[in-house]
């Protein structure tokens, strides 16, 4: 995802609001750090936001409120850590809760600061300074405190591990002192520890906070949560995609025991039931008559067909361009000229989608993993009639998400949020998807098409480069369209092709943004899964094409770009690039930047009978700036390899006559233990700033295994996934 | 209907042909197995019965009367503390979701098989599916549970 930047004024946080906000984030705790900047009504009205990051109970506990989603990517781990680095605090007494309700506290600053939010591998960048400052204002206010009680000065006190000592023996938890030192002023500003002083940043001992409950079946999610009379819905949704419903007989679903309540909602018809399987047969009795007149009815092979025919017209919108392409292209000895076509794909995260809305007095309670919450509040309120202050998200962990829980229009909660309103409030809602509503529910990676022409010269120089895509826009048709669609041009679309980094004269690359009506979404590093494996297949395929070796080729055409070569370069330098393979083995190397980190792959594919192959081992070289949690790290590169191999080896979500095809993991298919390669990640040791790692090990992997592919049998895949383009 | 689960007898007032995941989730209110496909795709509502690993969502309640269920927050033993501890150590989950299930499984596994190879494992686990791909560490996981129950 790109930098959002809201509408504030959509968006005010009140004091009320904050005090929601606090309570929500906090609930179940005593919170005694209390607000000083929110004293009492007519005082300053913007709230310290120390106490929006940090707070201390007297039972020791450190409540961090975070204001990134955790759908598992770690950043709770990595906000963590950076509070724990400068609170001194230890590891057993972190407890890490979603905030929301306030974005002046909790907005994205990598997306300006003004909107909350999760996505495009942000929240360690975002996160950085703020949740360091709000470790280290914590801690000089406890210090302060131990200072005042015991009578000495401040600087003789040590703070570690939770604990603040001071040479006489004096010693205090930081629960024991949460009280006085919540009286303490806040400081103005606060000096932060220089990095040759860090222990938790960087370090392999830190280990990730959330395991031992994710091991044991104790991590709770939206699926998971039960309230007293909580009932639950399951929406019968139309059949295709802008269809309506016509007209409904409530009496077969009725009729299932257990079934409370059938009542229409602005998406479906929602079967409202005492328990989920009688919301599930009776959901299978109900009988819906659609009106599927305005419904999108065209099918993946006449999308492609069209998406070509398109492609083979000058673009709507120019993305980039520099040079005199098509004078330079004339100038060109040989031509490379290709064509690429990218399937819709699913996220498919395994805890389906799902919320919970329940009205308690005049506040709106709605759990879920509310990725955006400012959007989700304010639809939630108006449906709700409540103003957007007296609607609380409480923020859960999710059971994945990859993008599908970031969307404009707030589908699952507004299920929850419109069912419970048609039962009149007299109960709380848990709306809950199955795996057939989730794969048929839309919001797909997009179908596109990618028309490339490369100009070389006789020493095998790029004098042009001509690109041109075809696809739906993600942000057209949503708030943000008028703030983030400039002249046409979705950056979604065309990020890791227009603002590529290879050494490219004469260069121009366009957008055709296609109108259907199947939703669309970003899915775990959006455009660059498509731009990335055409850039990085076109550069291997200029390379072989002229006898070049493919790493040799990229370091002469990123010569001003140290990052990406020096990314390069450690993957290069740990696979033994350039040794002798064992027969049967082969291999293809893929470098791309995404979010601000660069990432380069090698991937070993050894062949098998019929053309079979299997991706053995990758090695991955990640450069993320300052890097916070090395195994997370790790982690995220491994995982975004398996996804990202997973798409390009067997994903395609396809339709037929506006129908898509796929209906659950028997016929979408993602990754699995056996086809899971080894992965070993190097981390470019760097003092930036962190960007992120969620996202950016995805993109190479496709390409990396293509070129390896390429290398094994010269054929080129062009058509996604490998298990159609093999056999094209 | 009476259900057993952790060893704890449980009366249920469900459908025989409700899925033992709905009747476990909803009505005993244990809530660490997990619902992922509804059609034993997935894995993530794997229990075990009589020591067996099944699919829940699909095994409806009156198949598993008179049998032992035991769910994730029932596991025990040995090879169950080996198995967490080895998640744990090497930090195994991401988003989580799945993890109930691989547990269930990989425990399953190592009881029937102390010394499984890569392809024991791949073989065992493949009906788990994870889709943070967390699979070299459950793969590593099992392996270093098998070393520390010796």
């Amino acid at each position: 995802m790109l930098p959002l930047k809201l509408k504030t004024e959509t968006f005010k946080p009140s004091r009320r609001q904050f005090l929601i906000g606090a309570a929500a984030a906090g609930a179940g705790l005593s919170i005694s750090f209390r607000v000083p900047g929110v004293r009492a009504a007519g005082a300053t009205p913007t709230p310290n936001p120390f106490n929006a990051y940090v707070t201390i109970s007297p039972d020791n506990t450190v409540t961090i409120l975070s204001a990134h989603m955790d759908m598992g990517q770690g950043c709770y781990h990595g906000i963590a850590t950076l509070v724990a680095e400068e609170l001194e605090a230890d590891r057993s007494q972190l407890v890490v809760v979603g905030a929301a309700g306030n974005p002046k506290l909790y907005g994205n600053i990598a997306w300006g600061g003004e909107a909350q939010g999760t996505g495009g591998s942000s929240a360690m960048f975002s996160s950085f300074d703020r949740y360091r400052k709000a470790g280290a204002l914590a801690r000089t206010m406890l210090v302060k405190a131990a200072a005042e009680q015991w009578g000495v000065p401040v600087s003789e006190i040590k703070v570690e591990k939770g604990v603040l000592s001071h040479g006489s023996g004096k010693q205090a938890t930081f629960g024991e002192l949460a009280d006085a030192a919540a009286k303490q002023k806040v400081p103005a500003d606060v000096a932060l520890k220089p990095r040759q002083q860090w222990k938790l940043i960087g370090s392999e001992e830190f280990r990730r906070i959330d395991s031992r409950e994710k091991s044991t079946g104790r991590q709770d999610y939206t699926i998971d949560v039960k309230l007293p009379g909580m009932l639950t819905a399951m929406v019968a949704h139309p059949p295709l995609f802008g269809a309506t419903v016509k007209g409904f007989d409530a009496a077969p679903a009725k009729a299932v025991k257990g079934v409370v309540d059938v009542v229409q909602i602005s998406r479906g018809v929602a079967v409202v039931a005492e328990n989920t399987w009688a919301a599930m047969k009776g959901r299978e009795a109900l009988k819906v008559e659609w009106d599927d007149s305005a419904a999108e009815k065209r099918g993946s092979a006449e999308l492609f067909a069209e998406y070509l025919k398109q492609a083979d017209q000058p673009g709507e919108a120019i993305a980039a361009s520099r040079g005199d392409v098509e004078g330079a292209m004339k100038r060109a000895t040989k031509m490379i000229e290709a064509t690429y076509q990218f399937p819709y794909l699913a996220h498919a995260a395994l805890e389906p989608l799902d919320a919970v809305a329940y009205k308690n007095g005049d506040v709106l309670e709605i759990w879920g993993g509310h990725q955006m919450p400012d959007l989700y509040q304010a639809a939630a309120a108006e449906i709700a009639g409540l103003k957007p202050e007296n609607v609380q998200l409480h923020v859960m962990k999710t059971g994945g998400g990859f993008g599908r829980r970031a969307v404009t229009d707030a589908d699952v909660i507004t299920e929850a949020v419109e069912t419970a309103k048609a039962i009149d409030w007299k109960a709380p809602v848990k709306v809950l998807w199955t795996r057939e509503d989730d794969m048929r529910g839309g919001r797909y990676r997009p179908l596109f098409v990618h028309k490339v022409k490369v100009g070389l010269d006789d020493d095998g120089n790029i004098v042009a480069w001509h690109h041109r895509q075809v696809g739906q826009s993600i942000l057209i048709g949503t708030p943000f369209e008028a703030m983030l669609v400039k002249d046409g041009v979705d950056a979604t679309s065309v990020e890791g092709v227009s603002d590529h980094r290879y050494a490219v004269e004469n260069f121009r690359s366009e957008i055709a943004n296609a109108k259907v009506d199947v939703p669309v979404l970003w899915w775990r590093s959006v455009g660059h899964t498509h731009t990335a494996y055409v850039m990085e297949t076109m550069i291997d395929d200029i390379a072989r094409q002229t006898g070049k070796d493919p790493v040799d080729l990229r370091r002469a055409l990123l010569k001003d770009h140290p990052r990406h070569i020096a990314t390069l370069n450690l993957a290069a330098e740990k696979a033994e690039w350039g040794k002798e393979m064992p027969q049967g083995v082969f291999r293809g190397v893929a470098l791309h930047e995404s979010f601000g980190t660069v990432v380069a792959e090698i991937a070993d594919i050894r062949m098998q009978d019929k053309g079979a192959f299997k991706v053995e081992r990758v090695v991955c070289a990640v450069d993320c700036g300052t890097a916070i949690n090395p195994d997370q790290i790790r982690a995220q590169m491994e995982g975004g390899i398996g996804f990202g191999l997973g798409s390009v080896l067997h994903e395609e979500l396809t339709l037929t006559k506006g129908q898509v095809d796929q209906t659950n993991y028997d016929s979408y298919l993602p990754l699995r233990i056996e086809e899971m390669p080894k992965v070993e990640t190097y981390i470019v040791p760097s003092d930036a700033p962190p960007s992120g790692v969620g996202e950016p090990g995805v993109p190479p992997i496709g390409p990396a295994v293509a070129n390896a592919l390429a290398a094994a049998t010269g054929k080129r895949v062009r058509i996604l996934p490998f298990a159609k383009g093999l056999s094209a | 209907m009476k259900l057993d689960i952790n060893g704890q007898v449980h009366e249920v007032d469900a459908d025989p042909d409700m899925p033992l995941l709905w009747a476990v989730r909803d009505m005993v209110g244990l809530t660490g197995t997990k619902f992922g496909c509804g059609m034993a795709q997935c894995g993530a509502c794997t229990v075990h019965q009589d020591g067996v690993p099944i699919r829940s969502c699909i095994t409806p309640v009156s198949d598993v009367e008179g049998t032992k269920i035991t769910t994730i927050e029932g596991l025990n033993g040995k090879v169950a503390e080996a198995v967490q501890t080895a998640w744990t150590e090497l930090d195994v989950p991401q988003c989580g979701y799945c993890q109930s299930g691989q547990v269930m499984a990989a425990t399953a596994l190592l009881t029937e098989n102390p010394k499984p190879t890569n392809a024991d494992i791949d073989a065992a686990m493949s009906g788990n599916l994870c889709r943070c791909a967390t699979y070299q560490r459950i793969r590593a996981g099992i392996h270093e549970a098998a070393k520390m129950l010796g």
